[in-house]
């Protein structure tokens, strides 16, 4: 159809604007039967740790109306498996791989960044701050703007040449001044959002349903808060990047991303109902923005900031 | 290749949908391992819809689905619609396949599973499958004795048809609470030695649970496979486990995806190494060895499970 669909995470080019979402492709390879890996801008792979980790006990997830709570806590088979297996395989794929990493401390974070560096299929490193299935709220280094300043340093320092984007929690006051924070410390761009914490209780055992009590919230039913969080960020940081999610399912809700000011979309919730999905919305997404009269995906990044007379008080 | 196994209905489709001739089911050998095809995603347009006391056995015209289809895997379906506030597929074990259809049989739980007891024959289904590990086959001759609770007994017909055709001798004790939810009752008496029905409220065979059936079956069978609700699988694994028996349970567990990367639905499994790991009952299941499965820590996080460390220092 004509339309260019690239754009770029941080500084490396990308030739569309869809990708998974962290924690809802694993690393990719299930997907395979069910969608052209390397048509995706990239995959986002399951936030991987230092150590492998179990993840929470069953029952790790509710639906909900148009979403789903989940507790899975961050299971994973550690950096070691992951670069043996997990990331060489999505290479000879040919997928481009954006790894996310998460961690307990700072240093983790480095010492992340430090085994990926140079990987082979790694062109972005997404760094997730904001997990909330952690026991401690203090541990979510995106509820503090100066603990995810320090977090983002500290792998930019680890690695100076890979973009890297933070994920941020909608679970906070000011989502643009955490995004201002982590740009300072030195990524290239802004994921959002991460899920919200949310609680679900059975009305029979009158208990949560989740062992883990709480879990984060995703799918359709979270598509306002994270495009609200999309929009402020840009308006906040019009220059920083950011790649946008949150309960995306068609092409027009990745539009609304996109217009917002995403450069980019993560498709989350939506690969578990349909596995094809990312796909799918990639080739809507094209098709809205040429009858929407736009020559380049480009074009389109924060338009409705431009198209509508805004005033800051509406804009905030 | 035409397959066909289960209790699946031949439908003509010349003839259009509800077009229905009576075909005997014709079993075949176990395709190996290596041939099996992976996971599609279909639109499976309703053939049939087929009322089985509580239950309700839908057959689909699913292409592409069936080639190396096995009893014990499953299929996924999406539920609601266009613009459905359910994001999760929901997972039904095949109950037969036949040249292009299959059959799933559905219990109407919740709002997805009423969903589907509205579709009628024309509709059409997002599905995808199929998925998950099969049963394995028993050692030669060995004889099967098959438990199953209620609707878990679909993916058993195709099951014993395998097993009766390979020569093992095959006994199976259905159970469930009621009459109307016992399944295949009349398909599985013409395909085993010995059936025992139970229900907890006496309304068909004897009353009682499964449990109370098996012991007297359990002596003549070498292996056992087990399908049903979690806290019967573990009794029954409990009971073969007492006569030395190999049992095979296909869990039910609550899954997200179906495909392996939510990590929704794992549970505790001793591995080959003698390490305990979450697996994922969708794609390293739903079909475990039951003395690998540990039941009492469904639900917990063992100390001694890989990773757990990992949790603890975070907390």
């Amino acid at each position: 159809m004509g339309i260019d669909m690239a754009t770029r995470l941080g500084g490396t080019q990308i030739p569309s604007p869809v990708l998974t979402a962290s924690g809802c492709a694993a690393a990719g390879r299930e997907l395979d039967p069910f969608l052209d890996l390397t048509a995706l801008g990239a995959v986002v792979t399951k936030s991987v740790q230092l150590r492998a980790r179990s993840g929470r006990p069953t029952p790790r997830m509710a639906e909900t109306p148009s979403g789903m709570l989940n507790s899975i806590g961050l299971q994973g088979p550690g950096i070691e498996a992951f670069l043996s297996d997990d990331l060489p395989w999505l290479a000879s794929r040919g997928a481009r791989a954006m790894v996310s990493i998460a961690g307990g401390a700072v240093e983790e974070y480095a010492e992340l960044a430090t085994r990926l560096r140079g990987a082979r299929g790694m062109i972005a490193l997404e760094v997730n701050i904001s997990c909330p299935n952690v026991e401690s709220r203090g541990e979510v280094f995106a509820c503090d703007p100066a603990a995810a300043s320090a977090v983002l340093a500290a792998v930019r320092g680890a690695d100076p040449g890979v973009p890297i984007y933070a994920k941020l929690s909608p679970d906070v006051t000011d989502i643009a001044s955490v995004a201002r924070a982590c740009a300072d410390g030195g990524a290239d761009g802004i994921s959002a959002i991460n899920t919200l914490l949310g609680l679900v209780i059975d009305t029979e055992t009158l208990r949560p349903v989740l062992s883990a009590v709480t879990g984060g919230l995703s799918g359709p039913a979270i598509r306002p808060v994270a495009l609200r969080c999309v929009w402020q960020i840009h308006r906040a940081l019009p220059e920083t990047p950011i790649l946008g999610m949150g309960g995306i399912t068609n092409g027009a809700e990745a539009l609304q991303f996109v217009v917002a000011g995403a450069s980019a979309v993560s498709v989350g919730t939506a690969v578990f109902g349909d596995p094809s999905a990312p796909e799918r919305i990639g080739r809507e997404l094209a098709e809205l923005l040429v009858r929407k009269g736009f020559a380049r995906l480009s074009d389109a990044i924060g338009f409705a900031h431009r198209s509508a007379e805004l005033t800051d008080a509406a804009g905030t | 290749m035409s397959r066909t196994w289960g209790i699946t209905q031949a439908v003509d489709l010349a003839e259009g949908h509800g077009q229905l001739t009576a075909m005997m089911a014709i079993p075949l050998p176990p395709v190996p391992a290596g041939a099996r095809a992976g996971p599609v995603q279909v639109r499976a347009t309703i053939l049939q819809v087929r009322t089985a006391g509580a239950y309700r056995e839908f057959t689909v015209h699913a292409p592409g689905v069936v080639p190396g289809a096995e009893p014990g895997q499953f299929v996924t379906l999406r539920v609601g619609g266009e613009s459905s506030a359910m994001p999760l597929r929901r997972a039904f074990a095949l109950s037969g396949v036949d040249g292009d259809a299959l059959s799933v049989v559905v219990a109407a739980h919740g709002a997805g599973t009423r969903w589907i007891f509205e579709r009628g024959p024309g509709d059409v289904l997002d599905l995808i499958g199929p998925l998950g590990r099969p049963f394995p086959p028993p050692p030669t001759g060995a004889a099967a004795l098959l438990v199953a609770g209620g609707y878990g007994a679909a993916p058993f017909v195709g099951l014993a048809q395998r097993l009766t055709a390979a020569g093992h001798p095959v006994a199976a004790v259905l159970g469930s609470a009621t009459a109307d939810r016992l399944y295949a009752v009349r398909e599985l008496a013409s395909l085993t030695r010995v059936l025992v029905v139970t229900t907890e409220d006496g309304s068909a065979g004897r009353t009682g649970r499964v449990t109370d059936a098996a012991p007297e079956l359990l002596p003549g069978a070498s292996v056992v496979y087990a399908c049903g609700p979690m806290p019967m699988l573990r009794a029954v694994a409990a009971q073969a486990a007492a006569y030395g028996l190999t049992c095979h349970v296909s869990v039910e567990e609550a899954m997200a995806c179906g495909i392996g990367v939510c990590m929704t639905c794992v549970l505790p499994v001793v591995g080959v190494d003698g390490t305990s790991r979450f697996l994922r009952s969708c794609v390293d299941g739903p079909v475990f060895d039951a003395a690998k499965v540990r039941f009492d820590d469904i639900g917990r996080l063992p100390d001694d499970l890989h990773g757990a460390a990992a949790m603890r220092a975070t907390r």
